[in-house]
């Protein structure tokens, strides 16, 4: 995803003069070729994040189409006051970049593991959420940011899922994909973990059970009327996640139904829950661990399927 | 500039001081000792120093000026209410329900660049305003004014050291050194000195002044930047609560408001003084 972004960005860069790109001292060696061709578009501004984010707002108001870019709970948490105040409240026009989302830096340990970036983020008034799935919604994410003018976060993966994306299919900021259809069970999935949805689905679908399948690309603003008809289609519905269940995916899912009273026959989330990710191994190793993979997931559709058969019955 | 039009500096000091005393009698807004002692420096900015113009507030060729002490907003209203850019009347509604002047700055008004109030964050600010300004050629200047409680603050000595490094010379940072930050005397809490050699020591051009002083303000200002190739620090050497005897040097008037007689006496220093 990294790469696809960076490449998207080196292809359009000239189109938008006004485009600066600061990275707080990351990116060895994928960021060459971009400084190399756009040298006054772009500026390393050292390991010191609560600058760059409040120069990026004093940039942006001067006019320029900022990106700051930087790993895990670098760009975020570590400036989180400089984006509430100084880009949030001022509308200035800064995406935000975190490369490792979830747990993607695996073995470097828990610091650099975005779990709670999703929430947080998605708390701040007019910054919209991103979290593309797969290498499509990550190039097609990245060309709307460059176009779009406020606040906004794109939080990227290591890992990716398989393609999804239809011939002629056109990337809606703001709008759920329906990469699977199905009725009886929906699993909405934000990020690379999709993949482990997919993989979920194949599984249930040979046991008779069809699975719609959703990616969450955009958290915010969350597209209600989706999820709404997911609820009433399907017998239920389960969020995946890699990230903490409070405040994410599942909680915004769970926001949004409730205020539409659109209650799904059961609900669940896949999540870290109340945990630190202090497990060291890799991205695939960590969802294993933390109950976030293709198992965990058919455990908790076969447990729910098999609570809504009982009331049922 | 406009210094004929407004009268001279002092005259704009005192009524800066005056505004605020009513702001923050009326309001119950604290901070008075700390607008009071960089009235002076807002006087001298306003009245002589910056190119700003409030029939064009936006103008792209205007200097910018950033309060990143945005606690002293107060002082901050008051001078550009004295230049034009809002009514003198509106200066009352501060605090009040539904007004635009909340206590730390708002850039809801016309003639602020930002709104402020976390401190650390203004010189930041001011460095990516300045260098876009450098990277499109522009000539204009960007200042900024700090408490020196948040140097306490890192972000400001990351903005510091990029602002050196990338040879910030359109960018002037003005310290608001009365040495008394929100509880305890600067020297209690976390010491600043040798002040001026942690500004040098991170590549800026250093000069010190007494910040009362209008004269020798102006003149450091008429000297930017003080180095070839630096951003420009200029310490002001200041006295929290300048103007009102009884406020002058004291923690308490950080977060005290001046009410009944407290106010009739600082209002009648303020009134007697030429």
């Amino acid at each position: 995803m990294r790469d696809t972004f960076i490449g998207v960005l080196t292809e359009l860069a000239p189109q938008h003069p006004e485009l600066l790109f600061l990275t707080a001292d990351l990116g060895f060696g994928v960021l060459n070729n971009f400084v190399a061709r756009f040298p006054r578009q772009c500026l390393n501004v050292g390991v010191a994040e609560q600058n760059m984010s409040g120069l990026a707002a004093g940039l942006a108001l001067e006019g320029h189409s900022v990106f700051t870019y930087s790993i895990g709970n670098f760009p975020t948490l570590r400036c989180l006051e400089q984006i509430r105040n100084d880009i949030c409240y001022h509308g200035a026009n800064v995406k935000i970049v975190c490369i490792g989302g979830g747990m993607s830096y695996g073995p470097v340990g828990f610091s650099h593991h975005a779990t709670e970036d999703l929430a947080i983020m998605r708390s701040l008034p007019g910054m919209e959420v991103i979290a593309p799935c797969d290498l499509w919604e990550t190039a097609e994410a990245t060309r709307y940011l460059l176009t779009h003018n406020g606040p906004a976060y794109l939080r990227l993966d290591k890992s990716t899922a398989p393609a999804t994306v239809l011939p002629g299919e056109a990337f809606q900021p703001g709008r759920i994909r329906v990469v699977r259809r199905g009725s009886d069970v929906t699993l909405a999935a934000t990020g690379g973990i999709l993949a482990e949805a997919l993989l979920a689905a194949d599984a249930l679908a040979e046991l008779g059970t069809e699975c719609r399948v959703l990616s969450v690309h955009t958290i915010k603003p969350l597209d209600a009327e989706t999820l709404a008809a997911a609820a009433r289609e399907t017998g239920g519905i389960i969020s995946i996640e890699e990230h903490a269940v409070d405040g994410g995916l599942g909680g915004a899912i769970a926001e949004s139904l409730m205020e539409a009273g659109a209650l799904p026959g059961f609900f669940a989330r896949v999540g870290l829950r109340n945990t630190f990710s202090s497990v060291i191994g890799s991205q695939n190793y960590l969802r294993k661990v933390y109950s976030l993979d293709c198992a965990a997931i058919l455990r908790t559709v076969t447990s729910k399927l098999g609570i809504a058969a009982g009331v049922a019955s | 500039m406009n210094v004929h039009a407004i009268g001279d500096t002092q005259s704009l000091a005192r009524r800066i001081r005056i505004h605020a005393l009513r702001m923050t009698c009326e309001g119950g807004g604290a901070h008075i000792g700390a607008i009071f002692s960089c009235a002076d420096i807002l006087a001298v900015l306003y009245g002589d120093t910056l190119n700003v113009d409030p029939a064009e507030p936006e103008n792209p060729a205007r200097d910018r000026f950033v309060l990143s002490k945005g606690h002293a907003g107060g002082g901050l209203y008051a001078v550009l209410a004295e230049r034009g850019f809002f009514s003198v009347e509106k200066l009352l509604t501060h605090y009040q329900d539904g007004t635009d002047l909340s206590g730390h700055v708002s850039h809801k008004l016309p003639g602020i660049e930002v709104s402020t109030g976390a401190l650390g964050h203004g010189l930041s600010i001011v460095a990516g305003m300045a260098y876009a300004g450098k990277l499109r050629g522009a000539g204009h200047r960007v200042f900024c004014l700090l408490s020196d409680g948040e140097c306490d603050e890192g972000s400001t000595w990351e903005a510091a050291l990029f602002a050196a490094h990338h040879g910030l010379t359109n960018l002037v940072a003005i310290v608001d050194y009365n040495r008394i930050q929100g509880i305890a005397p600067v020297s209690e809490v976390l010491e600043l000195e040798p002040f001026v050699d942690k500004w040098t020591a991170f590549g800026w051009a250093v000069r010190e002044v007494d910040g009362h002083d209008h004269e020798a303000l102006r003149a450091a200002f008429e000297h930017l930047p003080f180095a070839a190739g630096k951003p420009s620090c200029l310490i002001a050497h200041t006295t929290k609560g300048k103007g009102v005897s009884f406020m002058e040097n004291t923690v308490l008037w950080h977060y005290r408001v001046p009410r009944g007689a407290e106010f009739d006496a600082a209002f009648a220093e303020l009134e007697g003084k030429p």
